[in-house]
């Protein structure tokens, strides 16, 4: 019997693995892994120096696609040529800024034939950094208090109730630890100025930082939970290193987000474990983590159930993967040719 | 008191607690407690062994045995009572 995976061709963006790396090449690499060299990867890309580009045993071909803020006409355009010179069989954003349009468009893609597996409107703005306190109070959930910041004398509110140190997060990414009014007011400003407002300022909580990798099945439940402790974080909040942990608590919170969302798609939760247990969601973010590899590691590979549920064939959920599994991430100078960047640049693919 | 059933060590004293992500490096002495923990030993039977091989007496031993309680406690490597 053929095998129906072998050699279908996927379009993946997020391929920025830089210092605050996007899931792309991971995705690529948990993709490869499972449908070998047959499969097919076109890289989306939105900047010409994004590393994804030029590690072409990973991306077959890489095409720019236009920025979020172009609208989905401009993006619906690029993808309908990109599908006549690929056949597209599906299709894996991986930026949060970008999914508001792969939703929108998600029907017309579907229609060409290039399948998605996507959460809906409504379930990504649940989620969204500035409805998740309200989110967590309905569902019994443990988030940290926050204000949303309009203008930065929003700030002296926020910090007469949280005091000193508190989190200053982007709409859409970044977050920065304060520890006075002074760094509050240039964090506020250079997170206005990067992802607009609001910005929101974040109760701190002190704890163990854990991270969920999940897949959702579109009814309330979900496919694969993978828990990860991070043990080595950089300056900007990422894991640089982190191993698999197994705890009931996080696979029932996994769980209960699912239920509560019927979140449809991969997602990543952040969460603080505070000296008391308690499991504060910080973030959920709507795709796969940049680490999603290690679920590979560990016995479930989430980007490989997703493309099996994107074409419509049931996947059995996962009930058991390998704790201690240990990811390091690590830089590597790759060389590419300057006519490469200039075919990239001047003819938006490569 | 008993070692939490899925905590992993290591003959070399690396132990490694898989719902915390908690890791820790013990001494050879550590490494043989945790292991006669680990095989059911009861703590009269450990005790015992360590009187018999070493060169110590009962009250240093039930103090250092006191000690060793704590950091174990402290590590939150050890079933919790109830």
């Amino acid at each position: 019997m053929a095998n129906q995976y072998a050699n279908l061709c996927i379009a993946v963006t997020g391929l920025n693995a830089n210092d605050n790396p996007g899931p792309g090449m991971a995705v690529i690499r948990s993709l490869k892994e499972s449908f070998g060299d047959g499969l097919r990867i076109i890289g989306l890309s939105y900047e010409s120096l994004e590393p994804g580009i030029y590690l072409r045993h990973h991306v077959n071909k890489t095409y720019l696609i236009p920025y979020p803020t172009e609208g989905t006409a401009a993006l619906l355009e690029r993808l309908a040529y990109i599908h006549q010179q690929e056949n597209l069989d599906l299709i894996i954003p991986n930026f949060d800024s970008e999914l508001f349009n792969f939703i929108k468009i998600a029907s017309q893609l579907k229609q060409m034939g290039i399948a998605s597996y996507l959460p809906s409107h409504q379930q990504l703005a649940l989620r969204d950094k500035v409805n998740l306190k309200d989110f967590g109070d309905q569902h019994g959930l443990y988030v940290p208090a926050d204000h949303k910041l309009y203008h930065a004398d929003d700030l002296k509110k926020a910090a007469d109730e949280f005091n000193f140190p508190m989190v200053i997060k982007g709409k859409f990414y970044e977050a920065y630890v304060v520890y006075s009014i002074d760094q509050a007011i240039k964090a506020f400003h250079q997170l206005n100025a990067a992802w607009g407002v609001p910005v929101i300022a974040q109760q701190y909580i002190k704890g163990t930082e854990i991270n969920i990798a999940a897949l959702g099945n579109g009814t309330g439940g979900n496919t694969s939970i993978v828990a990860m402790r991070k043990l080595y974080i950089t300056d900007k909040g990422k894991a640089w290193a982190g191993v698999t942990i197994k705890d009931d608590k996080l696979i029932t919170l996994a769980n209960n987000f699912a239920k509560a969302t019927n979140w449809k798609g991969g997602y990543e939760m952040e969460i603080m474990n505070d000296a008391e247990g308690h499991l504060y969601i910080l973030e959920v973010n709507p795709r796969f983590p940049a680490w999603v590899y290690l679920t590979v590691a560990a016995g479930q590979n989430q980007p490989e159930a997703l493309v099996k549920m994107a074409l419509g064939n049931p996947v059995e959920p996962y009930d058991d993967y390998q704790a201690g599994k240990l990811f390091v991430r690590y830089s590597w100078d790759h060389i590419a040719d300057i006519s490469d960047f200039q075919q990239i640049s001047v003819f938006g693919e490569l | 008191m008993k070692i939490k059933s899925n905590i992993a060590t290591s003959e070399n004293g690396f132990i490694f607690n898989p719902a915390t992500g908690d890791s820790f490096s013990g001494n050879a002495m550590a490494a043989t407690l945790l292991l006669a923990m680990k095989s059911g030993k009861t703590e009269a039977e450990i005790k015992k062994n360590i009187l018999a091989l070493y060169d110590v007496n009962t009250n240093q031993l039930e103090r250092d045995w006191e000690d060793w309680m704590i950091q174990l406690k402290e590590a939150n490597l050890l079933e919790t009572e109830g």
